[in-house]
């Protein structure tokens, strides 16, 4: 095992590398900059302008830039945020726990839903369930997540009145039902895409698993068919699930930040978005490499699951 | 030989619809089964050996579509009468299923759960059909395994599918099957997917069981060698009927029917090799299309004693003989004469 995590821990700091490369190449492609805000109807002299501009390390060539950012980085130092000064690591710790209560919930709700509705799919091939199932599955990986959001706010918000809008609380109240109450429609939203996904994969794995051979010996032994379900099948049409769940992070995060954007929930996808606005170099990257280890470590942490649930697969 | 009668098939049949299209995979299939007795059943793949026997187990799909007809009656392990297998209600049948009647199938690479230690899996057949505790059913299954010939048995417990090497994962679920001592042991090719030696030990391994358990095997196989080798008695099928039954002897001595000398015609002979030069014989043609079957004999279209105006028009009947033999063939007295 410990090879095999040395040289996984490898490859995933030389990812988080060439991640970093695109995306500061990308941020600073992008027009305009954070000087734009202080340029705009200001009536600042150039030489205060260029002053702040030194200050935030922007007066030097870009290759510099960077290297200076990954030194610093490599030290544990993420930087300042360039809109309110606090340290990058701060403003996303403050924002991190809102977006993993979404993201936990989303997943735990797509996971019980997607599993329940592929399993059931799957022993109940081409019934009238499976039929509705599989077509709610194609709807629900059609519509883009902010439309779904809006269309939710719009009629559970506005003309239903059962659900607030936005925000993770209500100010002033903050109490635990209340959190959950806002928590509701954004968690649904996020989870609609992501059941789709796990009902799918957990269908196919299901359908794959009934077939095999061993299942047919579970039979003959003279198991009845829910134990042959339980005891034989579901463990095996799981373990695809665990490379499913690996995997799921990238949409999951991409979805938090349409979802928490819609809602106005204080999480790491708007700030994200909020900070791409701004310009705010330090912050994005921050996020960015945050995301992108997140991913990693998902990946990584399947790939290691799967070894200990299944026996046949030793890393080495 | 003969003991008591442990199974008695009559008229089994079954047929699956599709689009309209009815295929019948299995018709008027009847044979008995004593104790001690090996009836082996032969033929090409799509002859319908194997759905036959899934049919004994009332194992195939409980839908529609697949329909089972005839009678199957199996002698009860407890009881002294014998059970209507196909009008059992299905939690009586699960009674039956690994108990009375067990079954090996034919790759021991994926006849076996993956994930599951073979301790695990023989143990849960064991507690199944015979309540008994955890460790009580663990011994059991270091006895079963040892009597199957697997080295070190109770190392062998938590060891899993594919830490074992073929031979000795079909002797684990031969140690499965045989684990509630049943009276009829359905083995579905169980050597095909292994070598020659490993073939020759599970045979031995196979008689060598029934003899100290005086069960029935029924043993599927398209390799007349291993037939030759371990059975009383054979079946030959051919697109899902009976075309010949007899004891082995005879059998091997004069086949009656068409198919069966083609088949004994394209076994590999080492005492003959000399002799007959050329290529290995081969029956021309394909298993015909169980949705489209040829008019009168199914055979006809490869038969190499095929009557124009007779085989292709009237369907020929399964015939017993004066000896005891059955045959399915318009021909077979002129090939007697």
């Amino acid at each position: 095992m410990a090879p095999y995590l040395i040289r996984r821990f490898g490859q995933a700091v030389l990812l988080l590398l060439v991640v970093s490369m695109i995306g500061f190449a990308i941020l600073h492609l992008a027009p305009g900059g954070p000087m734009a805000q202080y340029a705009i109807g200001s009536n600042m002299s150039q030489e205060d302008l260029d002053r702040i501009a030194q200050q935030l390390g922007l007066d030097r060539p870009l290759p510099v830039q960077y290297a200076e950012w990954l030194w610093r980085m490599l030290g544990g130092d993420w930087g300042t945020s360039f809109r309110d000064g606090q340290p990058v690591l701060h403003v996303i710790g403050s924002h991190l726990g809102a977006t993993l209560q979404l993201m936990l919930t989303a997943t735990l709700l797509a996971i019980f839903l997607g599993c329940w509705i592929g399993i059931l799919g799957a022993i109940r091939r081409y019934s009238v369930f499976d039929y509705l199932a599989t077509i709610g599955a194609m709807v629900a990986l059609s519509i883009p997540t902010f439309w779904f959001g809006l269309v939710t706010i719009f009629v559970f918000s506005v003309e239903l009145g059962w659900l607030p809008a936005g925000n993770r609380e209500t100010v002033g109240d903050g109490s635990l039902l209340d959190m959950l109450h806002h928590l509701i429609a954004p968690a649904m939203v996020l989870a609609l895409v992501e059941t789709a996904i796990w009902s799918r994969f957990m269908r196919s794995s299901m359908l794959d698993v009934v077939n095999q051979d061993y299942i047919r010996t579970a039979r003959a032994k003279g198991l009845p068919r829910f134990k042959v379900l339980t005891r034989h099948a579901l463990r095996n049409a799981l373990l695809p699930m665990i490379t499913v769940a690996g995997l799921q992070m990238p949409t999951l995060l991409g979805g938090a930040l349409v979802t928490e954007t819609v809602f106005t929930w204080p999480g790491m996808g708007r700030l994200f978005l909020d900070s791409i606005s701004y310009r705010d170099y330090p912050v994005v990257m921050g996020i960015l490499m945050f995301s992108a280890a997140m991913v990693l470590i998902g990946n990584l942490l399947a790939d290691m699951l799967y070894a200990v649930a299944d026996p046949r697969i030793r890393l080495g | 030989m003969a003991g008591e009668l442990l199974l008695e098939v009559e008229n089994l049949a079954v047929s699956f619809r599709s689009r309209g299209a009815v295929a019948d995979a299995v018709s008027d299939v009847s044979f008995r089964l004593h104790q001690g007795e090996t009836l082996a059943m032969v033929g090409e793949s799509g002859s319908g050996k194997s759905v036959t026997s899934l049919a004994l187990m009332r194992l195939l799909p409980d839908a529609p579509q697949c329909q089972v007809r005839g009678s199957v009656k199996l002698r009860d392990k407890t009881g002294s009468g014998m059970l209507d297998v196909l009008a059992l209600p299905e939690p009586q049948m699960q009674a039956v299923r690994g108990n009375n009647i067990a079954m090996v199938f034919q790759e021991p690479m994926t006849s076996l759960n993956p994930v599951k230690t073979i301790g695990a899996q023989i143990t849960e057949t064991i507690r199944l059909h015979r309540p008994m505790l955890a460790r009580a059913a663990e011994d059991e299954a270091v006895r079963l395994l040892d009597l199957v010939g697997i080295p070190a048995p109770r190392q062998r417990l938590t060891a899993y599918p594919h830490q074992l090497s073929g031979g000795m994962r079909q002797r684990a679920m031969i140690a499965m099957a045989l684990s509630c001592e049943p009276s009829v042991l359905i083995a579905d090719e169980p050597t095909t997917a292994l070598d020659v030696t490993i073939q020759a030990q599970i045979l031995d391994l196979l008689k060598r069981l029934q003899e100290q358990t005086g069960m029935a095997v029924i043993f599927i196989t398209h390799n007349l060698g291993v037939v030759a080798e371990i059975a009383d008695r054979v079946m030959v099928m051919y697109s899902g009927r009976v075309v010949e039954q007899a004891d082995v002897v005879p059998l091997f001595q004069q086949p009656l029917m068409p198919y069966t000398r083609g088949l004994l015609r394209s076994v590999p002979r080492l005492d003959l090799a000399g002799r007959r030069a050329g290529a290995l014989y081969a029956i021309p043609g394909n298993v015909p299309d169980p949705r489209r079957p040829p008019p009168g004999c199914a055979f006809h279209p490869r038969c190499d004693s095929f009557a124009d105006g007779r085989c292709n028009v009237e369907a020929p009947r399964l015939d017993s003989t004066a000896d005891g033999r059955q045959v399915r063939c318009l021909r077979w007295p002129e090939f007697v004469a």
